[in-house]
């Protein structure tokens, strides 16, 4: 678009939005950091409820349940997404739009519904909830983003470089190993992050198919809102909120690379 | 081929299979202790015409359709500005995206944080003397809208500064030498052309809204229920779940139906001028 004056209410709502989208987090945190137990007087500054968490066993535990089930399903996701997206890119033109449409369709799916019919699926095949199952419905979600992103790539990667490697003699294996996989590795990297930060964050999923004993960081803070609200739930979701933020960031620089178009 | 297959199969036995059970449960009579009885029955779906129901369905959709009014008047300024911001596009739309990422539950808490009675909303109107006692904001049909809002915008955000991005700025030019005022170049031609952007973003925000259930939970209390509670009802304290696997049918059937709705507009015109 040509660099013509924007009308003044335009850039007016623009602001608002932003202020709107970051001003709750950044109290939320703000507020992590304040001495005053009670309601929102500025109490001085203290680490204080950061220090009460990590004294808390049930919260560590919850924190470590919660980096298995990020990292496991991320692996999971990454490997059968980035597997996927390889198919769709370089075997399947046709099937594309088809494959396309099943991989949008998770995303635009209620997690409510998603999550009840695991909950179903489970209770059928008389699967016990636990990190196992956690695991199962994190990776289901996280697939069709990590084959969106790793597809992203793909169609920004230049095919003469495998038909160049191929031609001079390397086979299938190492023109994968040596050619394809590095010139994807920064998608495939983008992928992952995105997929441990949905692990990390859910909350609607993992509610209803995480059984009574596996409670998740998001689990932990929801019984704790349920009961009052308090500084250490405001550390809690601002140590989430970091987490998520430095995983996004480098997933964003690292997707965006050299494939921006 | 076989490369997609692991992929595929996962999200058939996590994500397509469950539904059809579910899709199979919403006909079965109810068992006990929330199982089901072989045999089919209509008695879910007749129960949800039960006015009771139909009322949460029709707050449900009410408030979707306003949360996608209110994203789609702040979405559309905003990715028109982030589409000409020029070098600070990059940063803009990270922070556009970012609260996407985000937890719900966090985010939904750091509302709660903002409207409860003493919260930092009520606080400052109190130090100003605006107000002497604290406004009811939260557990009202505004703190879910607000909530929801918060939650979808990235999904308006997104499309609409997809199909800016793609705006070819010679029609404006064109426009511009042919006399027609920024408000005719908008009306006539950015709107019409930004209009797949504006549909898709309205069903990533629509339907999103339809099933949720910690935004009505925590900041709507028990009256503000929405179809996400009840489905949550039935698979929680009442143990109906042949009525809950009915319920989220239903929703699945508004998902499928905005989709092809959405179909419809993005599909490419037929003739000539018919985009709007």
């Amino acid at each position: 678009m040509t660099a013509r004056r924007v009308p003044y209410a335009v850039t007016v709502t623009a602001v608002l939005t932003y202020v709107l989208l970051h001003l709750p987090l950044l109290v939320l945190i703000a507020f992590s950091f304040n001495r005053s137990r009670f309601g929102v007087q500025w109490g001085g500054f203290t680490l204080d409820w950061y220090a009460r968490l990590a004294a808390r066993p049930d919260i560590l535990r919850a924190l470590r349940l919660s980096l298995v089930a990020g990292v496991a399903s991320a692996l999971l996701a990454t490997t059968m997404g980035t597997l996927a997206a390889l198919a769709l890119a370089r075997h399947l033109p046709r099937a594309r739009r088809r494959a396309e449409a099943l991989l949008y369709l998770p995303i635009v799916t209620p997690e409510i519904v998603a999550g009840v019919s695991l909950l179903v699926l489970f209770s059928w095949l008389g699967i016990g909830l636990g990190m196992a199952t956690i695991v199962m419905a994190h990776t289901a979600f996280s697939i069709p983003f990590v084959t969106v992103v790793v597809l992203a790539r793909l169609q920004g990667t230049d095919r003469a470089l495998e038909e160049a490697a191929m031609s001079l003699g390397a086979d299938e294996l190492s023109t994968f190993r040596r050619v394809t996989l590095p010139l994807l590795m920064p998608g495939v990297l983008a992928g992952a992050l995105l997929a441990f930060t949905l692990s990390f964050d859910d909350f609607v999923t993992t509610f209803f198919v995480a059984g009574v004993g596996s409670t998740t960081l998001p689990l932990a803070v929801y019984s704790m809102v349920r009961k009052s609200v308090e500084p250490t739930i405001n550390a809690l979701s601002a140590l989430l909120v970091i987490v998520t933020t430095v995983a996004v960031y480098f997933a964003d620089r690292l997707a965006r690379g050299s494939t921006r178009a | 081929m076989l490369l997609a297959g692991p992929g595929a199969l996962w999200l058939l036995a996590f994500f397509l299979v469950p539904i059809l059970i579910l899709l199979g449960y919403s006909f079965m009579p109810r068992g006990t202790y929330g199982g089901v009885e072989p045999g089919i029955t209509l008695e879910h779906y007749r129960r949800f015409l039960d006015p009771l129901y139909l009322g949460i369905l029709r707050r449900t959709a009410w408030l979707s359709l306003l949360c996608t009014l209110v994203c789609l008047l702040l979405a559309y300024p905003t990715a028109y500005v982030i589409a000409r911001s020029g070098r600070w596009r990059n940063l803009l739309l990270f922070l556009a995206v970012l609260p996407f990422w985000t937890s719900s539950l966090v985010r939904t808490y750091a509302m709660i944080f903002l409207l409860r009675d003493s919260g930092l909303i009520n606080r400052i109107l109190m130090d100003l003397g605006l107000i002497v006692a604290p406004l009811r904001l939260l557990y009202t049909e505004g703190a879910v809208l607000a909530g929801l809002v918060y939650g979808a915008l990235p999904f308006m955000i997104l499309p609409i500064y997809a199909s800016l991005e793609k705006l070819d700025p010679a029609l404006l030019e064109a426009a511009e030498v042919l006399g027609a005022r920024p408000w005719t170049r908008f009306v006539r031609i950015v709107w019409p052309l930004t209009l797949p952007g504006v549909a898709a973003g309205s069903l990533l925000v629509f339907v999103p809204s339809l099933g949720s259930f910690v935004v009505p939970d925590l900041l709507g209390g028990a009256r503000q229920m929405m179809i996400g509670n009840l489905i949550q009802n039935q698979f929680g304290p009442s143990r109906n779940w042949p009525f809950g696997s009915a319920v989220a049918f239903a929703v699945m059937a508004l998902v499928l139906i905005a989709m092809l709705a959405v179909l419809r507009v993005n599909r490419p015109p037929a003739g000539q001028g018919g985009a709007a």
